[in-house]
């Protein structure tokens, strides 16, 4: 005993400034000083930069103004209208698919789960650069093979990347592919956790699988659903490598994302001011519809 | 019984549908990489893999230099694989086994910060590296992200799991808290590290806005922004488009293949719990 308290004691001179009470703030440090510096300071670098102007070279203060124009500007509410569309089809269609997905693999007649789980979340792990340039050749109105496969079975081409209607689709069609068995991944874990005892229970009374599956499945994944949706809905608003991979933002401004239009303002005519003013737009939306997605859920 | 064995087959059939759509395209991919370009797009399609690679090889490295982009996505991501998790461990170590002022405020922060989208970033970190003189380097694409909020979460909850009892006993052996933590809590986590380490590769191999922005001349692009131009390149031959493809997206399938039940675990990670 004594001579555990001596080494105790030893090690504390010794080690002098590392000790139990000062070890955690060296730990935390690095990672809080690049939180500040590459985090903080730009969030609140970006917000003020929002009421900002460049006039012959220099940013000067002109209040609101970038805000003004954003809320006159076609073009911007062009970019936020389609990031509303693409969320609203998307995303539900994209988590009805995973859904069926996770439960059709929960399946106990099911043999290679592991097969399949690894199949459909490949997709997952693919560059989006390298998802968007597969599909622009797969989706090419003369030369594609999804067109050729159309022909074939006697339907008339489509103009997917061309059209402004077909070119929504085609992006909302790669979302789709690369994010399902992304969701579905983490659905399945939900579904885990599902306790048995419920089926069961449902089963002794009679209940058929549709039954359950609205009634028990639905329900009970319901935190889990929510995690996904709010996920993809700050996914969606972030959607950049797709559409300028795919489409270019066009055709005329068909795919133009709010996060595109940002990016064109900042780095295509380095109008640093007007591009966080669309940054915080941004952000505002997100807040808004993760705290209402929240809200609806516990009602 | 013969109920069961239909219901089985439609089962199956559904959901080999879904493994064509899935994987269907990547097999198309490696198909286009290893036939000229005019089979790329032919009719009927090519199904069958030619013996054209090594020219699309030759033809895309003359286009764009492929290998230098290959290597600079690798070596950008294997320092902020490290960098991060060793800063992300750091942290995590120190909100899971230490109580200290602060400490719930910053680990909110940084919860919060989670939920931020990075754009709201992307002009003022511009602005810092352009003052730094460093646009078109390494670390303007490194440094941004090594404290990565989910992989500090992610460390934490694990973390958790080490007794106290055994950072004690250290502790009265007479070893420092730095060597508790690298010789002690490191070691235990290695599964955890592992994973999450596969998550931040993947997130940084595949990272795309922030390095088009950030890297200016060609011999600094990383493996995606390189293919970007090249798919904007006027006359392009859609061979060596698919192998360029293919070699932005095989390396990170095979590691995933031989992984794919940690890096999975390292998804969802403390987000759902299993």
């Amino acid at each position: 005993m004594t001579s555990t308290t001596k080494r105790l004691e030893a090690s504390k001179t010794k080690k002098g400034f590392i000790t139990p009470k000062t070890a955690p703030y060296i730990f935390v440090l690095p990672a809080l000083l690049l939180f500040l510096a590459f985090t903080v300071y730009p969030i609140i670098a970006s917000f003020l930069l929002s009421f900002q102007t460049r006039i012959s070279g220099v940013y000067s203060f002109t209040g609101l103004d970038n805000y003004i124009r954003l809320f006159s500007d076609p073009v911007f509410y062009k970019a936020l209208g389609n990031t509303f569309i693409i969320l609203l089809v998307q995303v539900p269609v994209m988590l009805f698919l995973a859904v069926i997905l996770a439960v059709l693999l929960q399946s106990k007649l099911l043999n290679m789960k592991g097969f399949y789980r690894v199949s459909f979340f490949t997709p997952a792990i693919t560059s989006l650069v390298a998802a968007s340039i597969i599909f622009i050749l797969l989706l090419n109105t003369d030369y594609g093979l999804v067109n050729y496969i159309l022909t074939s079975i006697g339907m008339e081409r489509v103009p997917w990347l061309s059209n402004g209607l077909w070119a929504k689709i085609s992006l909302i069609m790669v979302t789709t592919w690369r994010w399902t068995g992304y969701n579905m991944v983490i659905l399945l874990a939900g579904l885990q956790n599902i306790p048995h005892d419920l089926y069961e229970a449902a089963s002794i009374d009679g209940a058929s699988s549709i039954k359950k599956f609205f009634h028990i499945t639905i329900p009970q994944l319901k935190p889990v659903l929510l995690f996904c949706f709010v996920l993809s809905t700050i996914g969606s608003f972030q959607l950049f490598d797709e559409p300028y991979n795919l489409t270019g933002g066009g055709p005329n401004n068909a795919t133009l994302t709010i996060t595109y239009y940002l990016y064109n303002q900042g780095f295509g005519y380095f109008d640093f001011g007007y591009a966080s003013a669309i940054a915080y737009v941004i952000v505002l939306f997100i807040a808004v519809l993760s705290w209402l997605q929240f809200k609806v859920v516990k009602e | 019984m013969n109920n069961i064995y239909i219901k089985k087959s439609l089962l199956h059939f559904i959901l080999i549908v879904g493994v064509v759509i899935s994987l269907g395209p990547f097999y198309w991919m490696i198909v286009g990489a290893t036939n000229p370009s005019g089979e790329v797009l032919s009719f009927p399609p090519t199904i069958v893999p030619g013996n054209y690679l090594l020219e699309n090889l030759k033809n895309l490295s003359e286009a764009i230099p492929i290998l230098k982009a290959l290597f600079n996505s690798a070596l950008i991501a294997v320092i902020f694989v490290g960098a991060s998790l060793l800063v992300c461990s750091a942290a995590g170590y120190a909100f899971a086994k230490f109580k200290f002022k602060g400490s719930n405020v910053i680990f909110s922060s940084f919860l919060l910060a989670m939920m931020i989208p990075y754009q709201a970033t992307i002009i003022p970190l511009f602005q810092i590296f352009g003052a730094l003189d460093w646009i078109n380097t390494y670390q303007a694409v490194i440094l941004p992200q090594i404290c990565y909020p989910f992989a500090i979460f992610l460390i934490r909850q694990n973390m958790k799991g080490i007794p106290d009892s055994m950072i004690e006993a250290a502790r009265i052996d007479g070893a420092g808290e730095i060597s508790i933590f690298f010789k002690l809590a490191l070691p235990t986590m290695k599964p955890a590290l592992a994973a999450v380490g596969i998550f931040l590769f993947t997130h940084q191999w595949n990272n795309f806005m922030w390095p088009l922005i950030v890297m200016t001349s060609s011999d600094k692009y990383t493996l995606p922004v390189a293919l970007s131009t090249l798919a904007g390149l006027n006359s392009v031959d859609y061979g060596q488009l698919m192998l360029g493809t293919a070699i932005s997206v095989l390396p990170i399938m095979v590691v995933f293949l031989f992984l794919q039940k940690h890096f999975v675990s390292g998804i969802l990670g403390g987000s759902v719990k299993e």
